[in-house]
């Protein structure tokens, strides 16, 4: 565990040398933009608007950065040749693997941490209080928190046995192909032939279902979320990201580097 | 018979070439030798000859077509042991956004050394490497032989038994090679075993007990460096000084090569006495006379030699 968490610490380490969490310069000003324009207004939409504006910034920067950053995990290593000296310490190639994931999931655990306390203050700028049903707000960000996870972990196995374009084309494919897993188990009304459909309901089950972990809407209305969702998400979440973890190292295990 | 540091067995390794990868081309034949405990060994060939190669197939960087190895009794595929070695790449290229210390700190956590434990050993690494002043400087704006020099560090940083250096001289300045050379001959003085690929030979005759001589991903040859290229001598020199143009001495020296103000007459050993007999008739001034043998640089470049025309036979014969 010691060499996991050293690998974590100089991932999170390189992401933060690397200037990565300036993004949320950029999510602060958004941030102030939108909570002093709706601030003049009172429609009695800037509630909605600012979570729906905030979550999405959070959701979208997040994914950005686990996706641009997860496919260089492995590859900018094995490029650089700089996991050679690595590997030749008494570190397994899995505990390299689970150790880069950690490290960015860290970095996006801090960065969509601070995020969320500029969504929450913007929010009490705006309502000049906060109610119980803001804390939804904070699930929403957690789950968004679960989901790059899961992209995370995806990058990172394609990061071990392909280029970073082509890394970066099927993480963004399986994203999105996430995000219709619903519409691939309900085709019984279409009009593919039947042995189609059966496929594409296989496939969802395969893919990684994002639209579980959106609940943005609930979020800006304060509408509260079970408590089982919360569990059910967490548990898919740390399976989604067990297996696919697994599945690098076997593939990175038998890896001849350069 | 004590147990080898190193051995491998028939270790072998292809490569796959061509657009679908359905060629393969053969990087290390059927490699099998032994590394003693303690020993200095030095491992030569030419560019593209194996050395890296093998290098990284005893770390685990690659796998081995077929054959296999072992480190300390132990087998390569076993990581743990890992403790024991240390490594360093060729080029060496490490994260540039650390200093040398965070770096050789963070090499350190990954062998469980407690913080205090880091921190002296850090210190005293950088002291050896002769780097205490830039430790704190940014990798990226090392030089090619600072950044050899953290390579040594981060391969000693844990008292291995076995150090593995690969081209640890290449691409230095006369200085940085001694430097290095400095420090590998302290780690034979503490009774290291050391096994390093190089091309230079002069490198090897100084500083190994023992090498073998790769050519073609096969190995020519392991001995002593004197013993490896055969002891039998071939013939003698004679260093004299004489005046050419003097009618006594004008025959003698036509048949000695000039160098400088001296000639260099060279003899079958039988043939010394009535050689020395002639110049002493010739008035010439014998200043030394010594044995011909055979250096590791001239056998080396025969064995690269008769692996290229090996080659070129084989390419004719394909054709």
């Amino acid at each position: 565990m010691k060499r996991v968490n050293a690998v974590a610490w100089n991932t999170f380490r390189e992401a933060v040398r690397d200037r990565i969490l300036y993004n949320l310069v950029f999510f602060a000003l958004l941030m102030m933009a939108s909570a002093i324009f709706l601030g003049q207004i009172s429609l009695g939409i800037e509630t909605v608007v600012l979570v729906s504006l905030g979550l999405s910034a959070v959701s979208v920067i997040g994914l950005l950065i686990a996706v641009f950053t997860g496919v260089g995990l492995v590859s900018k290593e094995i490029d650089k040749r700089t996991l050679y000296a690595l590997l030749s310490k008494p570190v397994r190639r899995w505990e390299f693997l689970v150790g880069k994931f950690a490290g960015l999931v860290l970095t996006l655990t801090v960065n969509t941490a601070a995020m969320a306390a500029g969504l929450i203050l913007s929010l009490l700028f705006v309502k000049h209080t906060l109610e119980r049903g803001d804390a939804v707000v904070l699930v929403a960000v957690y789950f968004i928190l679960l989901k790059i996870s899961i992209v995370i972990a995806l990058a990172l196995l394609f990061s071990c046995f392909t280029s970073q374009l082509l890394s970066i084309l099927f993480t963004a494919g399986l994203y999105v192909a996430g995000l219709f897993v619903t519409e691939m188990r309900n085709l019984s009304g279409s009009r593919l032939a039947p042995a189609m459909q059966t496929l594409f309901s296989w496939i969802s089950y395969v893919l990684p279902n994002f639209e579980n972990f959106n609940i943005m809407a609930a979020a800006a209305h304060g509408k509260a979320v079970p408590a089982a969702l919360i569990l059910q998400n967490t548990a898919y979440a740390v399976l989604y990201c067990g297996i696919v973890l697994a599945s690098a190292t076997v593939v990175f295990s038998r890896r001849n580097l350069k | 018979m004590p147990q080898p540091a190193i051995e491998t067995e028939s270790l072998t390794k292809d490569y796959p070439t061509g657009f679908l990868h359905m060629k393969t081309k053969r990087s290390v034949e059927n490699l099998t030798m032994q590394v003693g405990e303690g020993e200095a060994f030095g491992f030569l060939g030419p560019n593209g000859a194996g050395k890296s190669t093998t290098l990284k197939l005893l770390m685990g960087i690659i796998f081995p077509t077929s054959g296999s190895a072992k480190i300390l009794g132990r087998p390569i595929s076993d990581v743990a042991m890992h403790a024991e070695i240390g490594y360093l790449p060729e080029q060496p290229y490490f994260y540039d956004y650390l200093t040398a210390a965070e770096l050789l700190d963070y090499f350190a956590r990954l062998f469980g050394f407690s913080a205090a434990e880091r921190k002296e050993r850090v210190a005293r690494m950088l002291k050896k490497v002769g780097l205490e002043t830039a430790g704190k400087i940014q990798l990226r704006k090392y030089s090619k032989g600072m950044l050899q020099r953290v390579g040594l560090a981060q391969a000693i940083l844990h008292d291995p038994k076995v150090v593995i250096l690969d081209e640890p001289m290449s691409g230095l300045d006369p200085i940085g090679r001694r430097e290095v050379r400095d420090i590998i001959l302290e780690l034979k003085r503490e009774g290291k075993t050391i096994f390093f690929s190089t091309h230079i030979l002069t490198d090897a005759e100084m500083l190994c007990d023992k090498v073998g001589v790769i050519v073609g991903g096969k190995l020519q040859g392991v001995g002593k460096p004197d013993e490896i290229v055969g002891m039998k001598s071939q013939g003698m020199e004679i260093l004299f000084e004489a005046d050419a143009g003097d009618a006594r001495s004008a025959a003698v020296c036509a048949k000695a090569s000039k160098s400088g103000s001296r000639f260099a007459l060279r003899v079958p050993d039988d043939s010394l006495y009535p050689a020395l007999e002639e110049l002493r008739a010739a008035g010439a001034k014998i200043e030394s006379v010594s044995q011909i043998k055979p250096t590791l640089e001239e056998y080396f470049l025969h064995l690269v030699a008769k692996d290229r025309a090996q080659a070129a036979a084989i390419e004719v014969s394909e054709k």
